[in-house]
């Protein structure tokens, strides 16, 4: 289509929902047909708000949805740092700050919220601040280090996440709530008073039911006191205002559009507003005279935009305004009619005083269905609730035993209708989930999920907020009860335990021997599943040579041969090149290598030269030729660790902050030969450009001005996972020691074959939980487990120069054992770009009889 | 007769060759022969080739039991894609259709002698 047959759309503001519309509107074809220019008024792209009290901890690159800062679409252009200042509903056109105007044929107003400050008088001295941008935060920040007390007006939720932020700077921290409690709109009295009791523990200060006066400067203009109706002053340096937002719609009213009567775009169903080609979609918009103040309801508006334009008819029918969230530590969850609105509504409620627990159910009057409710200090049971609301299922008899805790009878047994919707983030029905361990399609080798983790791997369900997880294990654990599979954990018939039981078993006994293990613990002679796992918990105990004798029969032939098998019964060899570098000499002596034995040479994607091709006979020579060259062969095979990849970092790169190369080689010599419940990776990169796509890998560090942030338990693969951040800004000793403490905790404790994010999932609290451990010590096990990984280290040797130089294992190298010198005639090649190939034969080869063959 | 069946047994190595749960490939009237001893001082013979991959490769497998109608049959997993063999007849436990040529053994004086295949 030729450009000026192109059609014009502008969206104005990049924030989470202007940058949904545009991912939605690429991503269902509407660039076909239009040009798009985004005009955003803050100076970065579009990031996630919703976290943005993580700012201090994960900095703005992981909250920027658009690292890169624009769309791989060339017909988006994104225009930051600039604002609207008009539109002109019957030119068509928008105004920006600069002067310059850009014409529409369809316009997007996405320009969302703005916090409300109530005309206090003192609200314009210095250090009075609000809660929404990035750059709020950091001003906050940069005050904070001179001030020592801080007040946030407003102790709703917003409120309750700006105090969390000045907690977190080390402030002494007080909320002032106007309403008799806190967080008004979502919780009720109750609720909030129980609220208010985990804040003062944590040493805040929560003054509800008070009335801020004024603020009262000193004599250079700064925030000095607050003025509080009939109580003393506080006495503050900072003071955060976060009494409520209102939708950003003066452009709107400007150009005589239609507003709601309380503010925001007046828009209908269809999310248009009083001017055709005029949309407003997000916290600007008022569908029917309502604004929405969360981000859900903004991404459905964002994708009705989209479908309209597209010729669709899709509608804004509402949405569910449920909440859960995690302040300051202590649960909090909201749903449905959570005050009791609806006529004739009942109220059951549940309070424990001393641990801080409020739960209320919310339901109708002939007591049949759940219309709400409100959950403080605990609230496990969300993930059951919301669904139930949603679903209109009738209630159980008892209905109380939803939140009554188990020991005193409660718990969710209740039967879910399969139609349920269970997790809302990802729209995954019970019947989905119950799909996913019943049908056999679901995993790739024709066997259904036997976990849960398994079920979030394929379906999403609890991969996005968690609240539905202790549902869908629920619901998997039941279905296995129904259909009477018990849900074996044992390793393999010979051991009826698990990896991580055998692993405890092993150690407490300190056995070293296979044959002691599975005599004492198991039963018959084992086989190629708990032979491997036992090779892999003896080698992580005690790093002895995987072709010790004893040990040599329980590896997989890979660990075996140490090296990988390939189709036709040859090996490769991948020389182990640390974080990816390596010298021109060492290059040559791969390339001669590789020329000598005749082998197929490639660059894989860990960074590395992969060769392949050896007969199993030419693997000592192969390797003592590296060997020699100082280098030596990798682990490409076994469970254990791969590569450290890193990008070129501060040594070279422009924009590298850390040495990145430098970092992937020291860890990957620590780590190197450490052997694991499935394989180990890792990445550094230099800063936050990520060339090194770190966060793909088991173990991800990205340099920060400050240091390391360290992320853990990503991979790709089938199923790729983000590694998630455990902590930010580290300086090199404390990355390694929580490295350490991870790795060891991750050996020990996971499943054979369960890589890093999958035994993420299946740690009860999940992340939270590794950072626990692994970062506060909470078990008391970080000096123990360290320890084990100082031992790893420092009893670490080449395992390949060790074979070479013991004629006993040398002399398993060998094609036949009564034919040392002729090669096995099965094995045979053909030819592709000038490299050799690997073949295979259709039925055993035979030399014939007349070959001559050695005596024994 | 016995004359004949005699001397078509081949020694291919000493039994102490041979790790105990470990496996051997020997070349044997030109074709490779996978010989393996169980824990017990068993000894068997089976082709080397696995059918399922096509690639000479079985006596670099795992050796093992497994439980199979209450009876333990020692059995080696091929190192390519795991499927099990019955040691003593060749065939696949995983797939019954599957069998693959097994050859006469046996140990004398400390030696292994391979025979001919059997049917
Ligand atoms: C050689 C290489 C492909 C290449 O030519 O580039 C390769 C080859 C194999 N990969 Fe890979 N992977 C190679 C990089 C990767 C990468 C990229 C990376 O490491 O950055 C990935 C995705 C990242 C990841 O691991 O999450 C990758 C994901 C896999 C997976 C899926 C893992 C998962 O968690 O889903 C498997 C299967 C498995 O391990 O169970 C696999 C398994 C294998 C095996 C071991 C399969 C096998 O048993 O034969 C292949 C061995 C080849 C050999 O004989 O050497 N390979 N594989 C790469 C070796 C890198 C190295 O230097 O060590
Ligand atoms: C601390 C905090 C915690 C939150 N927690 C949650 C939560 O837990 N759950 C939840 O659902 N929601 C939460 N929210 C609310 C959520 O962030 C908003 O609902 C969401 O950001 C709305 O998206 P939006 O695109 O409509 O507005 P915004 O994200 O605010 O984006 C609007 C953008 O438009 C720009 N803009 C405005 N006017 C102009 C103009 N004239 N020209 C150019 N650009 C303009 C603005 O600068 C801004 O960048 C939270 C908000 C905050 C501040
Ligand atoms: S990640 Fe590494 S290579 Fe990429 S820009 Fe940053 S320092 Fe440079
Ligand atoms: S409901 Fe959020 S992940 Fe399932």
């Amino acid at each position: 289509m030729a450009t000026h047959l192109r059609k014009q759309l502008v969206v104005v503001g990049h924030g989470m929902v202007g940058h949904r519309f545009v991912e939605s509107a690429i991503s269902r074809g509407l660039t076909e047909t239009f040009d798009i220019t985004v005009v955003g008024e803050e100076p970065r792209p579009a990031y996630d708000r919703v976290a943005l009290t993580s700012y201090f901890e994960v900095g703005a690159q992981a909250l920027s949805f658009l690292p890169s800062g624009k769309y791989d679409d060339p017909r988006v252009s994104l225009r930051l740092d600039t604002e609207v200042v008009a539109i002109s509903p019957r030119q068509r056109i928008v105004t920006l700050a600069n002067g310059e105007d850009l014409h529409y044929d369809e316009l997007v107003l996405a320009t969302g919220a703005a916090p409300f400050v109530p005309p206090v008088p003192g609200a314009d001295l210095d250090n009075v601040f609000v809660y929404r941008t990035i750059e709020d935060l950091e001003a906050i920040r940069e005050a904070s280090k001179k001030g020592k007390v801080g007040a946030v007006i407003g102790g709703g939720l917003l409120g309750l996440e700006a105090a969390n932020a000045l907690h977190q700077l080390g402030m002494e921290t007080h909320v002032v709530e106007l309403a008799p409690r806190l967080m008004a709109v979502q919780i009720d009295d109750m609720g909030g008073k129980t609220l208010s009791q985990h804040i003062n523990k944590l040493g805040l200060t929560v003054h509800t039911g008070a009335m801020t006066e004024a603020i009262l400067g000193d004599k250079k203009g700064r925030v000095d006191r607050l003025a509080l109706k009939d109580r003393n002053p506080l006495e503050v340096d900072i003071v955060v205002f976060s009494a409520g937002i209102r939708p950003r719609d003066a452009l709107a009213r400007a150009a005589d559009l239609d507003v709601a009567e309380r503010g925001g775009v007046l828009v209908d169903e269809s999310l248009q507003s009083s001017d055709e080609h005029i949309w407003a979609i997000g916290e600007c918009a008022a569908v029917r005279g309502m604004m929405y103040g969360l981000v859900a309801p903004g991404y459905d508006m964002a994708e009705i935009v989209v479908d309209r334009l597209l010729g669709g008819e899709g509608e804004f029918t509402g949405a569910d305004m449920s909440t859960k969230l995690k302040l300051l530590g202590v649960d909090v969850a909201s749903f449905g009619d959570a005050h009791g609105a609806t006529e004739g509504a009942l109220e059951l409620t549940y309070q424990d005083a001393v641990s801080g627990v409020y739960k209320k159910l919310v339901i109708s009057e002939d007591g049949k269905r759940l219309l709400g409710g409100v959950l403080v200090g605990d609230a496990a049971a969300y993930g059951i609730l919301r669904p139930m609301v949603a679903s209109g299922m009738e209630l159980p008899e008892n209905p109380e035993e939803l939140i009554l805790p188990a020991s005193r009878g409660g718990g969710l047994d209740i039967e879910l209708p399969d139609e349920m919707q269970v997790c809302s983030c990802n729209d995954v029905t019970k019947a989905e989930i119950k799909a996913a361990v019943s049908d056999e399609s679901t995993l790739n080798d024709g066997s259904p999920c036997v976990d849960a983790a398994c079920v979030t791997a394929h379906t999403r369900a609890g991969s996005t907020c968690g609240s539905c997880k202790t549902v869908v294990k629920k619901i998997v654990e039941d279905y296995f009860t129904a259909t009477g599979k018990e849900v074996d954990k044992s390793l393999c018939q010979h051991f009826k335990m698990t990896r991580q039981e055998l692993f405890d078993v092993v150690a407490v006994h300190g056995y070293t021997r296979f044959d002691d293990i599975i005599e004492a613990h198991g039963s018959g002679r084992g086989c190629d599943i708990c032979k491997p796992a036992v090779a892999s918990i003896l080698a992580s105990l005690l790093n002895q040579h995987v072709l010790e004798p004893g040990n040599r029969q329980l590896q997989d032939t890979n660990d075996a041969y140490l090296g990988n098998l390939q189709k036709n019964g040859t090996y490769s060899v991948v020389p182990r090149i640390p974080g990816g570098e390596i010298t021109p000499d060492k290059l040559i002596v791969i390339g001669q290598v590789a020329q000598e034995f005749g082998l197929y040479t490639k660059i894989t994607g860990g960074q590395r030269i992969d060769l392949f091709g050896a007969r199993m006979e030419d693997l000592p020579a192969i390797w003592k030729r590296l060997v020699d060259a100082g280098m030596e062969s990798g682990h490409a095979y076994g469970k254990s660790l791969r590569t450290v990849k890193s990008c070129v970092g501060s040594t070279w790169c422009r924009y590298g902050v850390q040495d990145s190369v430098g970092l992937a080689i020291e860890l990957e010599l620590r780590y190197r030969g450490l052997r694991s419940p499935h394989k180990l990776k890792g990445g550094v990169s230099g800063c936050a450009r990520e060339c090194a796509e770190a966060r793909s890998k088991d173990f991800g560090i990205i340099a920060t001005e400050k240091g390391w942030n360290l992320y853990v338990c990503g991979n790709g693969g089938a199923i790729p996972a983000h590694a998630q951040l455990l902590a930010g800004d580290l300086d090199k000793e404390t990355l390694i020691k929580y490295l350490d403490r991870f790795l060891m905790y991750y050996i020990r404790t996971a499943d054979r074959l369960q890589r890093t994010s999958y035994w993420m999932d299946s740690v009860d609290g999940g992340l939270d939980r590794i950072r626990e451990i692994v970062v506060d010590d909470a078990l008391g096990l970080g000096a123990e487990l360290e320890a084990a990984m100082d031992r790893h280290v420092e009893s670490y040797f080449d395992e390949w120069k060790a074979t070479i130089e013991d004629p006993e294992k040398m002399a398993r190298f060998v094609s036949f054992v009564n034919a040392p010198g002729t090669p096995d005639p099965n094995i045979t090649f053909r030819e592709e770009r000038g490299q050799i190939q690997a073949d295979i034969t259709d039925g055993p080869v035979s030399l014939g009889t007349t070959i001559p063959v050695g005596a024994p | 007769m016995t004359v004949t069946t005699e001397t078509t047994f081949e020694t291919v190595c000493r039994l102490d060759q041979i790790e105990p749960e470990g496996g051997v490939t020997a070349l044997v009237g030109g074709e490779a022969v996978a010989v393996f001893r169980t824990f017990d001082d068993e000894v068997y013979a089976l082709s080397n080739y696995d059918p399922f991959s096509k690639a000479s490769v079985l006596s670099r497998g795992i050796v093992g039991t497994k439980l199979v109608d209450d009876e333990d049959v020692p059995f080696v997993a091929s190192p390519m894609f795991k499927q099990a063999f019955d040691l003593r007849t060749g065939r696949c436990l995983d797939d019954a259709s599957v069998v693959v040529t097994t050859y006469d053994v046996r140990v004398v004086d400390g030696l292994v002698e391979v025979g001919p295949r059997r049917s």
